[in-house]
């Protein structure tokens, strides 16, 4: 638990995206460039194939494409927020809010543990609205360490 | 209403999560209560039973098998995909509200009414394909084992009663004896007749061999329903002449069938006789054409052509065969290499037709003394070397040599656990000539199991006996000299305190 899960230089905001696709590759790039990700590529491959198997669009326009691969380095969540909102598959609406969770394969329980709070917190309206207010990047990966705190 | 939940998807981070907070969030405000089990890759906490027993209906928003589905036998329920539960969360309690006032029950109690104790299997769903494959197979060669042993060593006893009763060819003559005969006129004080007896009851034990490990690995994969074609395809196998091999396959083949057919969605009327009729009846039928027509003879040459390929083997060839298993047998201790060879042996002895000497009774000797070795080798090192070992280790050893004499490898465990790399080395090293001087010294077995317990049913013993001392005094010479060359800094730790302790105490130190 040396590393935290996400920093501000692992959030985006005001992003333009073509697509899911395109969303995706520039997150996965802010992982790269942390370190967090050793083969962008390789990474990337990894989240298609799962979104293939069923679309992470998740109710309240959110995108939560996810993985767990060997290419990531240390367990890590890079936050999007999108100018305009791209499809991600889910039934009521396009995505606004895009949380790309890199999960190393063989991850320990202690940050399972805090993906699993986060998957928790996204369902409720409260805390997608603090992070779409939220002004700039340090503020979204601040709230995000505060509420995912593991209980 | 009371709500249980169970939910699972295919990542286990994400959906899960998400899926349970809906419910329980939505479940809240419409004024139930849902408590959820999340079955994710963080782990999973179990459901208190009472829990369970207090719910008014069970949630299944699970994209994989739900682990422990019997636990909710009886209840009424709705199987909905993990996503539905993330996006409808209201619309999948409603449908669990009507479920529970329309009675739907869990389906698993069709099949098993009081959910009572079942057998057990060694299967964790959670698990990868190559592990679960590995999980199905050694749940029917657990389920086959204790029938091998049993046939075995009666088997083994009835020759040798029939040695002492005919002479030099009571091994022959025993296998002659009319079942008619032991049946009308059984003298108890005829050493024959003893012996016929216990050949011919080993023998029934024996015949249950291959369709043990077939229904058990069907069972495995698919529950209760797997039982039937299992048995069934494991014993056409045997009609067909398939042996083992052909276990092996209809074991899979029924399990999947079975699966795929009680999961079938059929009209109410019909529902109550799937398990009873329905399912057995199909699966068994399919698993049957199968054998007899299509697979079974193309296995049944395998086989023959895998047992005169053994039959074969003379000289160095099964010397090396018996350091290979040997090696195996010391590799991981218990893990799965060491399965695998285990399993090669004793599947193996479920071979019809096997004469006294066959290349699988030595087989299995082989790998039974190299199973010993490791712990005896651990053992014999922490008495001729303690300096080398930690205080825990010291009490191991005693332990280690029962443990291995009554061939349980993992007596060796305590020690790799805290030393790796040098215990394993030693312990693969010293296996592995083991395996090569029984089959060398020609040793055979049949029974699958019992260390020195077995010794007078085991050919040559002494020659045994030979070959295991040998490979325990290698294995003991090399983990001694591999810890060392470099002493562990535990060992040191415990060293010192004992020297401080003993001068203090004013008496040498006791290692």
């Amino acid at each position: 638990m040396s590393l935290p899960l996400t920093s501000a230089e692992l959030v985006g905001v005001d992003l333009v995206a073509r697509d899911r696709d395109d969303a995706t590759g520039q997150l996965i790039a802010l992982l790269a460039a942390a370190g967090r990700v050793t083969d962008a590529e390789g990474f990337h491959a990894d989240v298609r194939a799962r979104e293939a198997q069923m679309a992470t669009g998740m109710p309240g326009g959110v995108g939560l494409p996810h993985a767990r691969s060997e290419h990531v380095a240390a367990p890590s969540l890079a936050v999007g927020k999108l100018q305009d909102p791209v499809d991600w598959g889910a039934p009521d609406g396009p995505a606004r809010l895009v949380f790309l969770i890199a999960a190393p394969a063989g991850g320990d329980a202690d940050h399972l543990q805090i993906l699993a709070a986060l998957a928790r917190r996204l369902v409720h309206e409260s805390f997608r609205q603090s992070l779409l207010d939220a002004p700039d990047a340090a503020t979204v990966a601040e709230i995000v360490t505060r509420e995912v705190v593991p209980s | 209403m009371k709500f249980v939940a169970v939910t699972s998807c295919p990542t286990g981070i994400a959906h899960t999560y998400m899926a349970a907070e809906a419910l329980e969030t939505t479940g809240r405000s419409g004024g139930h209560e849902v408590v959820v089990e999340t079955q994710g890759a963080a782990g999973s906490t179990p459901l208190d039973p009472d829990v369970i027993a207090a719910a008014d209906g069970v949630i299944f928003a699970a994209d994989l098998e739900v682990q422990d589905r019997e636990r909710f036998a009886g209840k009424p329920f709705v199987d909905v995909g993990v996503k539905k539960a993330v996006h409808d969360p209201t619309g999948v309690l409603a449908q669990a509200v009507e479920a529970v006032e329309a009675g739907a029950v869990a389906p698993a109690s069709a099949a098993a009414p009081a959910a009572g104790p079942r057998p057990a299997t060694k299967v964790d769903p959670n698990a990868g394909v190559g592990t679960r494959i590995r999980q199905w197979l050694m749940t029917g060669v657990s389920y086959m084992i204790p029938f091998v042993a049993a046939g075995g060593i009666m088997i083994a006893l009835g020759f040798m009663v029939a040695q002492a009763a005919w002479g030099e060819t009571g091994a022959v003559e025993v296998t002659q004896v009319p079942v008619q005969e032991l049946i009308s006129s059984f003298s108890i004080a005829s050493g024959q007749d003893w012996a016929a007896l216990l050949f011919q009851t080993g023998s029934a034990a024996f015949a249950f061999l291959v369709p043990v490990l077939s229904g058990f690995i069907a069972y495995g994969i698919a529950d209760r329903p797997g039982l039937v074609p299992g048995f069934v395809g494991g014993s056409v196998s045997v009609l067909v002449g398939a042996g083992f091999l052909g276990g092996l396959v209809t074991g899979f083949v029924a399990g999947f069938l079975a699966l795929w057919i009680s999961r079938w969605r059929v009209p109410k009327g019909v529902r109550g006789v799937m398990p009873v009729v329905v399912t057995p009846l199909l699966s068994s039928l399919i698993t049957g054409f199968l054998m007899f027509v299509l697979i079974g003879r193309p296995i049944a040459n395998l086989m023959e052509g895998l047992t005169s390929w053994l039959n074969g083997l003379s000289g160095s060839n099964l010397v090396l065969m018996g350091a290979l298993l040997g090696a195996m047998m010391g590799f991981d201790l218990g893990g799965p290499v060491n399965k695998v060879a285990y399993t090669f042996a004793v599947t193996g002895l479920a071979t019809e037709g096997l004469a006294t000497g066959a290349v699988q009774y030595q087989i299995m000797a082989a790998v039974m003394a190299a199973g010993m070795v490791a712990p005896l080798g651990m053992a014999l090192a922490t008495f001729i070397r303690k300096r080398v070992f930690t205080h825990a280790e010291q009490e191991n050893g005693k332990a280690a040599v029962l443990l291995g004499l009554s061939f349980i490898s993992e007596g060796a465990i305590p020690f790799a656990a805290a030393d790796p790399w040098r215990v394993i080395v030693s312990s693969l090293v010293g296996s592995s000539v083991t395996g090569a001087l029984t089959m060398a010294v020609g040793s055979d077995l049949r029974a699958p199991h019992g260390g020195v317990w077995v010794l007078p049913l085991i050919s040559n013993p002494l020659g045994f006996l030979l070959a295991v001392a040998v490979g325990t005094a290698v294995t003991a010479a090399l983990v001694v000299a591999l810890k060392s060359m470099r002493p562990s800094p535990v060992v040191q730790a415990e060293q010192a305190a004992d020297a401080t302790a003993g001068a203090r105490a004013g008496q040498p130190a006791v290692a």
